[in-house]
């Protein structure tokens, strides 16, 4: 490539990259504004005074803290289940040999291809005939065995866990169980880190399963607490803004703690 | 690979320990609900009147979901914002993930980065921020079209013409980093030394892109492209928090997602929402394996 046209790509590509980042930073920039403020001419493009005016607002709206709490509860919950149900299931998959093993894995890939809204009806109606409508754990249970997290731990178990150490292990007279505990588990951990921040991430994230199962306002996650507020006829723009900004600052912080294990775990069903 | 060393102690019951939170968690949460809403697709049914009030209808459901101009806007609706917001994801991913592998080796992480960054943030924020943006009188966006081009102030919100364009660009913002990262990935796959021979035989760059990058990238575009049918045609958070969970002025904006919660939640059919939800997951089939089809074939062209 020549020298211009080549300065122009960079050109080109480092100014969407600020088109891509700009949202968030008007996101930040909003939630210091007071509501009239951000619809100014010209628009505010700095930040201003009015972040803790407007999560005075947010909690007086809302159970705010509450909903912060919640969302951080079932995130929580949501992470430790679903690792050590993936990891004991794509441990098995990976290392031992068992009837129907391969029938099991082809349903687990299955499960994969099942788009969500053919479970936004019969999921209702599971939790309303368990009683679990606007309970949390109809929130992280039902995806904590995850087809996508079983497929990461088998892919990874299969690649790194040595047989010959299990061998050793069976030998030794250390029972199936406790192999995977004591010996598999902790060779896991590199990806048991990165499904871990893939699934707190997408239980943060989490629209449609609390809109279809959460009725109280007190029970709300932050998505759907967030977006209560919008609903009502004269949106404060500023809670909103600085409610968003709460919510996306933990993302922004684990992304850029993590960003190279994260990008390579969201697309690792991809490249293998 | 694992059948020549038997890890398996005959009659022991660990592998079935290990798979059980799986099992009974996807007969409880998954296979049951599939199988509970295909059933529910012949039924005719209120959730309010009990189980009993339930009537076997046979296939008047689906007759209705097809025969109704609802569903054929909806599909309409979701097509053309699949197609709005997911060509133009791949028509710039990919020349995009060429360049950063070729000629941005430091920076690369970090420009990845910023382009990803929308896709693992949340829907309900990002819906927010945009409502915020596209906001007529002094939203950012108009005065910003107003400063650059002079154009009237767009009702993005709530004129028909507008709200799909607008779902259109937020889906475009926001998956175009993930196809990036796709396309990116699979540059690194690709073989090192076949550039070398295609520079000593004195092969342009464009030539190389042609010869060598695109026919290897092709399993990455297929199954890319792939990922934004299958996505595209189940869009429903972003236009749902936009439209306070109505489709817009004028239902310009109700996908098929949109659709079947309203007839479930809103009106209460649920056998119709059963139905409606078994020929989405037909099209989506259908469509999925065109698009397999359609790569397939230019492969044999080639």
């Amino acid at each position: 490539m020549n020298r211009t046209p080549r300065l122009l790509a960079y050109a080109l590509v480092a100014v969407g990259a600020l088109i891509m980042l700009a949202p968030f930073y008007f996101m930040f920039v909003f939630a210091t504004q007071s509501r009239t403020d951000i619809f100014n001419v010209p628009p505010p493009l700095f930040f201003s005074t009015e972040l803790l005016d407007n999560i005075a607002v947010l909690t007086t709206r809302l159970p705010f803290w509450k909903n912060v709490g919640w969302s951080l509860y079932v995130g929580l919950m949501s992470t430790a289940l679903t690792l050590l149900f993936c990891s004991m299931a794509g441990y098995a998959f990976a290392m031992l040999e068992f009837r129907f093993k391969r029938a099991l894995f082809a349903l687990v890939m299955g499960t994969m291809m099942v788009p969500a809204f053919m479970n936004m009806i019969p999921t209702f109606m599971v939790m309303d005939t368990l009683g679990w409508i606007d309970t949390h754990r109809a929130l992280y249970l039902p995806g904590a065995a995850s087809a996508f997290g079983i497929f990461l731990m088998r892919q990874f178990a299969a690649s790194t866990v040595p047989r010959e150490l299990l061998s050793a292990a069976r030998i030794d007279g250390a029972s199936e169980l406790a192999i995977y505990w004591r010996i598999a588990l902790p060779l896991m951990k590199p990806a048991l880190g990165t499904l871990g921040l893939i699934t707190f991430i997408s239980s943060w994230n989490n629209f449609m399963n609390p809109l279809i199962v959460m009725r109280s306002a007190e029970n709300y996650t932050l998505p759907l607490a967030l977006r209560s507020l919008f609903s009502t006829t004269s949106t404060e723009w500023g809670a909103l803004m600085a409610g968003s900004a709460i919510a996306t600052l933990p993302l922004l912080v684990l992304f850029v703690i993590s960003s190279r294990q994260l990008i390579a775990g969201l697309t690792a069903g991809a490249v293998k | 690979m694992s059948r020549r060393i038997p890890a398996r102690i005959p009659g022991n019951w660990a592998p079935y320990i290990l798979v059980s939170p799986f099992l009974i968690l996807f007969a409880v949460f998954g296979l049951f609900p599939l199988l509970f809403s295909l059933w529910l697709a012949f039924q005719s049914w209120e959730p309010t009147s009990g189980l009993d009030a339930m009537q076997f209808v046979g296939l008047d459901n689906f007759v209705f979901a097809l025969t109704d101009g609802w569903f054929w806007k909806s599909l309409y609706n979701t097509l053309w914002l699949a197609i709005v917001s997911g060509v133009p994801q791949h028509l710039v991913a990919l020349p995009l993930a060429v360049f950063l592998h070729q000629g941005l080796k430091r920076w690369r992480g970090l420009v990845s980065g910023a382009y990803f960054l929308p896709y693992i943030t949340s829907t309900v924020a990002i819906a927010m921020l945009f409502g915020s943006l596209f906001s007529t009188d002094y939203g950012l966006v108009n005065q910003a079209l107003h400063a650059l081009f002079g154009t009237e102030n767009i009702n993005w919100m709530r004129s028909p013409d507008a709200i799909k364009p607008a779902v259109a660009i937020i889906v475009f913002w926001r998956y175009l980093g993930f196809n990036l990262v796709l396309y990116l990935a699979a540059l690194q796959t690709l073989p090192q030394d076949l550039y070398q021979a295609a520079k000593l035989d004195g092969a342009s760059a464009w030539q190389q892109f042609l010869r060598i990058t695109l026919p290897g990238l092709r399993p990455m575009i297929l199954f890319g492209v792939t990922l934004s049918v299958i996505g595209g045609l189940q869009l429903f958070e972003e236009p749902f928090i936009l439209t306070n969970g109505k489709g817009g002025a004028d239902q310009q904006a109700m996908t098929v997602g949109i659709y079947l919660y309203r007839l479930a939640f809103d009106f209460s059919d649920f056998g119709g929402a059963s139905a409606l939800a078994w020929i989405m997951f037909g099209v989506i089939a259908a469509l999925t394996w065109l698009t397999n089809k359609a790569f397939a074939e230019r492969q044999v062209k080639a």
